[in-house]
């Protein structure tokens, strides 16, 4: 009989207690704060130290003659929005990837984006002679596009159509054939393996303004996508049969997450190189908060890979000054006992 | 075609239909593994037979076994013999480990590469490469002890009550990601030849293999193989789930640790002898069984996993020789357009997975 009483007392609670919209939403606002918080405390920080005032100041009304904030307005502002751009399309991307693999184990990277980007980036500098970041950043996103599209044609053969378990098992199998194609090229070539070793890193650091400049369009197109796809996600989890009973077209639900993917996650990747943890970790997350409704997943996901993107590259600026941690290696060295963490203490939300 | 053949014959009894549908289910899986075992003994002789001396295939086994003239024998046993052996043992034991892992965490990604589980060994390896230098035995037990370390923390730390396989996935992935990162930074931080040693060691390569690394990996396999091949039963309820294994009467968590901490210990012998071997634990499996239609395939894994890296071996010496390709550069191209092939043909309805 007790048992039975607590049962029925510590049952609702439990599920109760995070998913009510309501909650939901104080919880959003207050991740929004915080990421407005640590996107200031990003411009302010770094190897010269500078007061929020003049951050500020530098924000509202520029002084070009003032260095600080010449430091502020030419290195910290397009860093710091490379930082959110890159964030927002990492997070989303890995929240659909899970979404449409059905994966725990899929990140932004895994349908042949990283693979994919790095691939046309060797081949650029093998065959093209492209040296700068700027320039490869096109080759990159065109890697991308190939890779994903090469998963998808594959995984569409047959009569089902890219299942998520094809999907996930071609993804995996085209990056390992991407990526041992690069690693050859590699190996014929110091230039490339030179070029190639730094964006591998996966980082943030000295990108410019141009950059900032032109990945936004990319990203705010496939955020306000991804941000659509959260019903039709929640009717994939349902399991094929039952989405395609309650309506859904699967086969074009499908085809528009991978859109999204080749625009959130190439851009992304092309721009900062393969930051693995980020989206890997950061839907776990938003599914342990919000619980397995992917229309809040999805908006989670948009505020926290930001957050945690921009904390990993300040920690990265300040821990070992003057040299800089690379953000993906922050994100994980930092992150990984955090998110082991939060597996053990709550009950995973499956896919 | 060979359950028509049975539903065609004139039924006697019901014991006797289900005796032939068995048997009919168990004879494409032993014909694949002939034909994979066949393809893997010739590729092993010609990888044997091939080289800057070259030795006729029809010499090839007298000359392993200590027949013919004294420059073959010693080229046969002492260089390419070790190598060849070394190729089959890693391909071997990856491919089990590989296949143990996706069917305990019921996830095709799950294998210890893709997994990141074997940088546990690289971890330690690299920290021997960049710090002591190479000295083998020092390398193959950190590399082996590393990838055991690695297992027992993934288990200690997805443990709770029972380590469901979710939360097995998830804590692996994790500490896998931070091996991974610790191996890089590692590798920034060193001289550039210790780094570029280290970066032949990671992606896996046979050039150094000799007969000193087959006896300790040979040995290993020799307890390990036979012992997966025992659990194997339980393997096959685990995939069904926690629960429905639990009501067949299979002790769920004892089998899973045992199967873990076995796929581990192969995956370690595998990596200490070649280094972590791209791809390999994750294609074997997906390949074997697609080929068998079987749900559990750890013999036809182990023998796609050995003709993989036999393969990939002989093109990484033959490729551009005389300059040669560590095996692990090669793995992704010669075993993924054969996947691919397999997941574009596959078009029955629930032959997707």
């Amino acid at each position: 009989m007790v048992r039975g009483e607590q049962a029925t007392t510590a049952q609702p609670r439990t599920v109760r207690w995070a998913y009510a919209p309501s909650r939901r939403a104080a919880i959003l606002a207050l991740a929004l704060v915080t990421l407005t918080f640590v996107a200031l405390l990003s411009l302010a920080v770094g190897s010269r130290s500078i007061g929020l005032s003049t951050t500020v100041h530098a924000l509202t009304s520029y002084d070009p003659a003032d260095p600080e904030e010449l430091i502020v307005h030419d290195v910290r502002v397009p860093r710091t929005l490379v930082g959110l751009l890159v964030g927002v399309a990492l997070g989303l991307a890995g929240g659909l990837m899970q979404g449409v693999t059905r994966n725990p184990l899929a990140d932004p990277g895994l349908l042949g984006v990283t693979a994919g980007a790095a691939t046309a980036i060797a081949v650029a500098v093998l065959v093209a002679g492209v040296g700068a970041l700027t320039g490869y950043i096109w080759f990159a996103f065109a890697g991308a596009a190939i890779g994903v599209v090469i998963v998808y044609g594959i995984a569409s053969f047959g009569r089902d159509g890219p299942t998520p378990i094809k999907l996930a098992l071609a993804g995996a199998a085209v990056s390992a054939l991407f990526t041992s194609i690069t690693t050859l090229l590699v190996l014929r070539d110091l230039d490339t393996l030179n070029a190639l070793r730094f964006w591998l890193v996966g980082s943030i650091a000295e990108r410019g303004g141009d950059i900032a400049r032109d990945i936004w369009p990319f990203i705010l197109v496939g955020t306000v996508l991804a941000l659509a796809c959260g019903r039709l996600l929640n009717g994939l989890a349902l399991g094929e049969d039952v989405a395609r009973s309650l309506g859904q077209r699967v086969v074009r639900t499908r085809a528009l997450v991978g859109a999204c993917i080749v625009l959130l996650a190439g851009t992304a990747t092309a721009a900062a190189g393969p930051n693995v943890f980020v989206g890997l970790v950061v839907p776990h997350v938003a599914r342990a908060i919000t619980g397995p409704d992917y229309r809040w997943i999805l908006a989670f996901c948009a505020v926290l890979a930001p957050t945690m993107l921009l904390a990993a590259d300040i920690a990265g600026r300040v821990v070992a000054p003057p040299r800089e941690l690379g953000v993906s290696v922050v994100t994980v060295l930092v992150g990984g006992p955090l998110f082991i963490a939060l597996v053990r203490r709550r009950k995973p939300v499956e896919l | 075609m060979a359950t028509a053949d049975v539903t065609a014959l004139p039924a006697r009894s019901p014991r006797e239909i289900v005796a032939r549908a068995h048997a009919a289910s168990r004879a494409r899986p032993r014909r694949v593994c002939l034909v994979l075992a066949a393809a893997t003994f010739a590729v092993f002789c010609v990888s044997v037979s091939v080289g800057d001396y070259p030795i006729a295939l029809t010499d090839v086994i007298p000359a392993m076994l200590g027949f013919g003239d004294q420059a073959t024998v010693i080229v046969a046993q002492d260089l390419r013999l070790p190598r060849a052996v070394n190729g089959l043992l890693v391909g071997a034991v990856l491919g089990i480990s590989g296949a143990i892992f996706q069917a305990v965490a019921r996830n095709p990604l799950a294998s210890p590469d893709i997994l990141g589980v074997l940088y546990g060994s690289a971890v330690v390896a690299i920290l021997v490469i960049t710090t002591i230098g190479t000295s083998f035995a020092l390398l193959y037990g950190g590399a082996l002890a590393g990838a055991l370390a690695m297992g027992v923390l993934v288990y200690v730390l997805a443990y709770r009550s029972g380590v469901s396989p979710y939360r097995f996935v998830l804590v692996g992935m994790s500490l896998g990601l931070m091996a991974s990162s610790a191996t890089f930074v590692l590798i920034t931080r060193a001289d550039i030849y210790s780094a570029a040693q280290a970066t032949v060691w990671l992606t896996g390569s046979l050039n150094s293999a000799g007969w000193e690394t087959v006896l300790p990996t040979g040995a290993l396999a020799l307890v390990l193989v036979p012992a997966t091949l025992v659990l194997s039963g339980r393997l096959r309820t685990l995939q069904l789930g926690d629960d429905l294994g639990r009501g067949l009467g299979v002790e769920v968590e004892r089998s899973r640790l045992a199967l873990l901490m076995a796929a581990m210990g192969l995956a370690g012998a595998g990596t200490a002898a070649a280094g972590p071997v791209a791809f390999v634990a994750f294609m074997a499996a997906p390949i074997a069984r697609r080929l068998t239609r079987a749900p559990l395939t750890l013999v036809p894994s182990a023998l796609t996993g050995a003709l993989l890296v036999l393969a990939a071996d002989l093109l990484g010496r033959r490729l551009f020789a005389p300059a040669e390709i560590p095996v692990g550069v090669i793995t992704g191209i010669a075993g993924a357009p054969y996947l691919l092939w397999l997941l574009a043909r596959t078009n029955r309805v629930g032959r997707g997975g």
